[in-house]
């Protein structure tokens, strides 16, 4: 098997369009496609190293913002066990964030750098947690629908050609399905109480749905990145495939709760397993994206107070280590 | 003994079992809820993870200690009937627990005070003639031991930091060292708990405690405030204006929606 250093790759140990790199690029895709795993010493294209940046370092910031949004309830859970519950959730994205920075540095960028681009607004994370968690239903909807979702798009990278990004993932599926099922208990709950929490509920699931249903990026006719990462299988289902299985699954968990879901259009197909659905706004995904989201400007000025208010700890955390150091030196 | 002097001895002892063990349940929810103010805020991942599992750990205890105390009061209540609806006065935390988290130094130094207090407690408790509070509290002195590692190396590492860091957990302890008056204050409940061999006595504690503190201030270079005496005790009902605030935030659903299940 073809390795190498890490510190001797990169872009200087490729002169594009080389017979050299022909041939080291033809037996990448050859393991790829043999579906071999690719390890952090081993040679591969730059262009996937850093399709594998974006999308690993994406996926952590998801996980880090993720905790804002649900953590705004961590304070005013209805029950001591709900309250326990989130707190172990939210705890759960924050190990996950853990994993994923991890996971990325293995491919040369540190998570300090990671987390500079997040904070300048350079590095992007999903959409989905730029709208407000309002009431305790959406607690419920973001586990069903959120995370449900999240589910369906992180199954298959479980396979993805990279190995640590697959390892990660494997464990990250593991405790995502815990959170929907908690999701979904929470809806239930609700579903099935007071006339006001059963309102509570839909009105959260109106809020959630097509915001959730955007989460698998645009339509495979826009999705840019789409055909390249097939074919690296870092990707192994196009946006619409995911999302026409994640309505699937999901359409008749709501007939169960008893909630509506707000797309008029929404009726199941004669003959067949899939849903039909009405037009996305895709113009509403995109003004999100651009920052113009409800809660874009609160989500990132929280990360940045955090990190900003947090310095003077970090910096005494290293002087601590630094005196440590000194005093163990001296005494040797 | 008459049959009747038994029956009223048992009822007086369950009394003070009862307010016992809302004391001890009440600290633990009221820190537990503090620090669960924390989460996504933390100076980094690795404390977020860190304040969220002191967080997980103090309402995990605070529901056993609960739902033993209403069993004992006998009333119908639960745990959340307690968490939820019960005013200020009647929650009988230690008022140090209830104090607003302020900035890293702040909670780090609140968290050190009562960890090393539980460690006690709970190490007396963990060989008390009621096996079912001994059960719960050698569970709870497994994770207050870690607690106490997390808070007591941070509070090192910032008083041994930088100047900045130094002054603000001196700052810190100097703001809240009054409260630790409380801690081995003991009263009729003590007496009680304390002479039925259900709870150590806060007398043979308090020593440990302050050789623990100082050990820890020590290797921190940061000086222990002159004691003070302050008698508004959070575990008698009085409190701080800090705790309304904090059950206004925490029992709004429950107030919102009396007799909804969730």
């Amino acid at each position: 098997m073809y390795t190498q250093a890490l510190d001797s790759l990169g872009k200087d140990c490729l002169p594009g369009g080389s017979a050299d790199s022909a041939a080291l690029e033809a037996r990448f895709q050859a393991r790829v496609d043999a579906d071999e795993k690719i390890e952090p010493k081993d040679w591969m294209p730059d262009a996937y190293r850093q399709t594998l940046i974006r999308q690993i370092s994406q996926h952590a910031h998801s996980e880090i913002v993720g905790m804002l949004p649900e953590g705004n309830w961590i304070t005013r859970a209805p029950t001591l066990r709900r309250k326990a519950v989130l707190i172990a959730k939210v705890q759960d994205e924050g190990g996950h964030g853990m994993y994923l920075y991890s996971a990325a540095e293995t491919l040369g960028i540190s998570r300090e750098q990671m987390i500079e681009q997040l904070l300048a607004g350079t590095a992007k994370y999903s959409s989905i947690f730029n709208y407000p968690t309002l009431t305790w239903a959406d607690i419920g909807a973001v586990g069903w629908l959120v995370d449900g979702a999240a589910i369906m798009n992180q199954i298959p990278i479980c396979r993805c050609s990279y190995g640590p990004y697959a390892r990660a993932m494997v464990r990250i599926c593991k405790e995502e399905s815990f959170h929907q099922r908690q999701g979904f208990e929470i809806m239930l709950a609700l579903a099935r109480g007071t006339p006001e929490q059963h309102q509570m509920a839909q009105d959260a699931l109106n809020r959630w749905w097509w915001p959730s249903i955007m989460m698998f990026g645009p339509s495979d006719t826009e999705s840019k990145h789409t055909a390249q990462s097939m074919r690296w299988k870092i990707k192994r289902f196009t946006n619409d495939e995911l999302r026409q299985k994640f309505i699937d699954i999901t359409a008749p968990q709501a007939e169960f709760l008893g909630l509506r879901i707000p797309d008029a259009q929404l009726r199941k197909e004669e003959g067949s397993e899939h849903y039909h659905f009405g037009t996305i706004d895709w113009s509403e995904f995109q003004a999100v994206l651009k920052g113009n989201g409800p809660c874009n400007r609160e989500r990132l000025e929280a990360r940045r107070s955090a990190h900003d208010d947090g310095r003077w700890v970090r910096e005494a955390a290293a002087a601590h280590a630094e005196k440590q150091r000194a005093r163990t030196a001296k005494a040797a | 003994m008459s049959g009747a002097d038994a029956q009223t001895n048992t009822e007086a002892s369950n009394d003070a079992r009862l307010r016992y063990l809302l004391r001890l349940g009440d600290t633990s929810l009221v820190l537990g809820q503090r620090l669960g103010e924390w989460v996504g805020h933390s100076p980094a991942l690795e404390e977020d993870l860190g304040l969220a599992n002191l967080a997980l750990d103090l309402v995990g205890q605070a529901r056993l200690l609960l739902t033993y105390a209403a069993e004992i009061e006998g009333k119908g209540r639960d745990e959340d009937a307690l968490a939820f609806f019960r005013d200020a006065p009647q929650f009988t935390n230690l008022t140090l627990a209830e104090q607003p988290n302020g900035d890293f130094a702040q909670t780090m130094v609140r968290q050190f005070l009562i960890d090393a207090w539980q460690l006690e407690i709970y190490e007396g408790l963990a060989s008390s003639t009621d096996t079912r509070l001994a059960a719960i509290a050698t569970k709870a002195l497994k994770e207050t031991r870690y607690h106490f590692r997390f808070s007591s190396s941070w509070l090192v590492r910032l008083g041994d930091g930088t100047e900045e860091s130094h002054r603000r957990a001196q700052n810190a302890i100097d703001g809240v060292w009054r409260f630790t008056d409380e801690l081995f204050a003991a009263d009729e409940v003590d007496e009680q708990m304390a002479a039925a061999g259900v709870a150590p006595r806060l007398t043979d504690l308090q020593p440990r405690w302050s050789a623990r503190i100082d050990e820890v201030l020590r290797e921190a270079t940061l000086r222990r405030p002159a004691n003070v005496s302050y008698q508004w005790h959070g575990k008698r009902g009085v409190h701080t204006e800090h705790l309304g605030h904090m059950l206004t935030e925490m029992q709004h659903l429950q107030r919102t929606y009396p007799g909804a299940q969730w």
